[in-house]
């Protein structure tokens, strides 16, 4: 039987810790859409969608309102689309795009994400059609997402990739600098992606996957830090104890939210991702996490460290509340959507160099970082090429979402709005690594690849 | 289904009164009242159950709480009783 207490508690976790189901996100097979005729292929996808997809918000809503939940996005990925485009006419993927943003817009989902190529050790024809096209498309599109992965602990990195996204990245902003640039918002440049991962802007339904499947993303660093607050001075074996609690609590709300959803829509159940995404509002920050365990400001010595055990305890509490933990499940870091994390960079506490280190130790990577608009698509490729070598040689995933703003520089603030939140502009080093980047080939594998 | 109904607010006649007869309109049985203070204000919940499965029945027993609850000046909330057994019972 329950006890008072614990009904209180769970409702204090929703309404005064900001507890939410970031997302339910259901993933679409669209290898069957393939076809010679480029129109065709729209048209298949575009019906594809609406019709897997007609019930996903309904059903949102309807679990929401049962449970007193907030189930914040309702979410799509599909197969990479560079898989599903190469053997059409096409030679610009920029109408699938316009067919995802109409699909999504029709059946009410928040984002579509999967406008994405797999180029880790080498690129098709198809890879650098879509490639060339995610400018455009992210500036004629309001809600699709793009993401290319250019490296992994398997293949090493493709640096060819690697060069060509800094200008991908550089062009997004040009095209889309009426709007601060917020086409970089929606485009990912990945180190070992997951295939189940149902967060923006980085998810896509991998080729492993079956024809669909329900995952849930849940959040709640308002939860953990509040638990956090009873164990202030306590040793860290207590700290990760109580994340860890945490941890399992939120997830059973997960699986139970996953359950609900699957069995509704009939649609096999995926993964619960756990991890801890901030938003802008205030108490829901993973930086004020890092703070309670007694940091002055997110970003100073010992930031790091926080990150790893907080990190690694989510991980451990989530993963016995539910049969199948996947995506990306951890800590998420970025910057624009984190209340501490803007402050700190605001204070000078918090720089790009120390956000690539906790890159080592969160679950993803370099987070909506707005970076000044002059910065060249060779520094920005660099960029990429540390983040992709974190991600390869420590075998996790590692991403880059970095936003070179038109116009602004160190000092000034963009805002993006909503659950993107807003970014002071954060120095990028002067130093050019253009010779660097123009070598092209690839980096590699590394001994750790070779586990056979 | 089984519900989790929730009042929190200032105590004041009526809301006992006013929320077991918006359950009974809707065929809900009450199991169980259980009260508390806690930080000054009263928390009261009742454990319910009904024989409907249907989303709307529980929709319609949720607006007519919410609209008690503004009258009354209190929070009034009805949920699934899985989301707290999910989260505080493992098995």
């Amino acid at each position: 039987m329950l006890s008072i207490d614990n009904i209180i508690e769970t409702n204090q976790m929703i309404h005064d810790n900001k507890l939410d189901v970031r997302t339910i996100t259901m993933g679409i097979s669209l290898l069957e859409c393939a076809s010679s005729s480029g129109k065709q292929l729209c048209d298949r996808i575009y019906d594809r969608i609406t019709t897997e997809a007609e019930h996903l918000v309904r059903t949102g809503e309807d679990i929401e309102r049962e449970f007193g939940i907030p189930i914040i996005n309702k979410r799509i990925s599909v197969t990479p689309i560079s898989l599903v485009a190469g053997g059409s006419d096409l030679t610009s993927y920029v109408p699938i795009a316009e067919a995802l943003d109409r699909a999504a817009k029709t059946v009410g989902v928040n984002f579509i994400g999967g406008f994405s190529a797999l180029v880790t050790k080498g690129a098709t024809q198809a890879d650098r059609i879509l490639i060339d096209s995610i400018p455009e498309a992210l500036a004629t599109t309001d809600i699709v997402c793009s993401s290319v992965a250019v490296g992994s602990t398997k293949t090493g990195i493709n640096m060819d990739a690697v060069r060509d996204m800094g200008i991908v990245v550089k062009k997004t902003a040009e095209l889309t600098k009426d709007n601060d640039a917020l086409g970089c918002a929606k485009l990912v440049i990945f180190c070992n992606p997951v295939e189940d991962n149902p967060f923006m802007a980085g998810a896509f339904f991998g080729v492993t996957e079956g024809d669909s499947a329900i995952s849930v993303g849940v959040s709640g660093p308002g939860v953990v830090k509040h638990a956090l607050e009873s164990v202030r001075g306590e040793t860290f074996d207590v700290v990760a104890e109580t994340i860890k609690r945490t941890a399992f609590k939120i997830t059973r709300v997960g699986q139970l939210v996953a359950q609900e959803a699957s069995r509704r829509l009939n649609k096999p159940f995926g993964i619960i991702d756990l991890s801890l995404a901030p938003t802008p509002a205030v108490g829901d920050s993973v930086a004020h996490v890092l703070e309670e365990m007694g940091l002055s400001s997110c970003g100073t010595h010992g930031t790091t460290a926080a990150l790893a055990l907080l990190n690694d305890a989510v991980k451990k509490g989530g993963l016995m509340a539910s049969s199948h933990v996947g995506g990306l499940s951890g800590a998420f870091i970025p910057v624009s959507e984190d209340a501490g994390m803007i402050d700190a960079v605001s204070c000078g506490a918090l720089s790009l160099d120390k956000l690539e280190a906790m890159t080592c130790v969160c679950s993803v990577g370099l987070d909506m970082i707005a970076i000044p608009g002059d910065t060249t698509a060779d520094t920005i490729s660099a960029i990429i090429a540390d983040e992709s070598a974190i991600g390869m040689i420590n075998n996790k995933t590692t991403a880059v979402r970095v936003i070179p703003v038109p116009g602004k520089t160190v000092g000034d603030v963009v805002e993006f709005g909503g659950l993107l939140g807003h970014a002071p502009i954060i120095e990028v080093s002067p130093y050019s690594a253009a010779e660097f980047i123009a070598r092209g080939g690839r980096i590699p594998a590394p001994i750790r690849s070779l586990t056979n | 289904m089984k519900l989790v109904v929730t009042v929190v607010g200032v105590d004041r006649v009526g809301i006992i009164a006013g929320v077991s007869t918006i359950l009974a309109n809707h065929k809900v049985n009450i199991l169980s009242i259980n009260q508390t203070i806690l930080d000054g204000l009263f928390n009261m919940i009742m454990m319910c159950e009904t024989e409907s499965e249907d989303v709307k029945d529980l929709t319609s027993i949720q607006e007519s709480l919410v609209a008690l609850g503004s009258e009354l000046g209190v929070e009034i909330r009805a949920q699934h009783a899985d989301i707290f057994l999910s989260m505080h019972r493992v098995g």
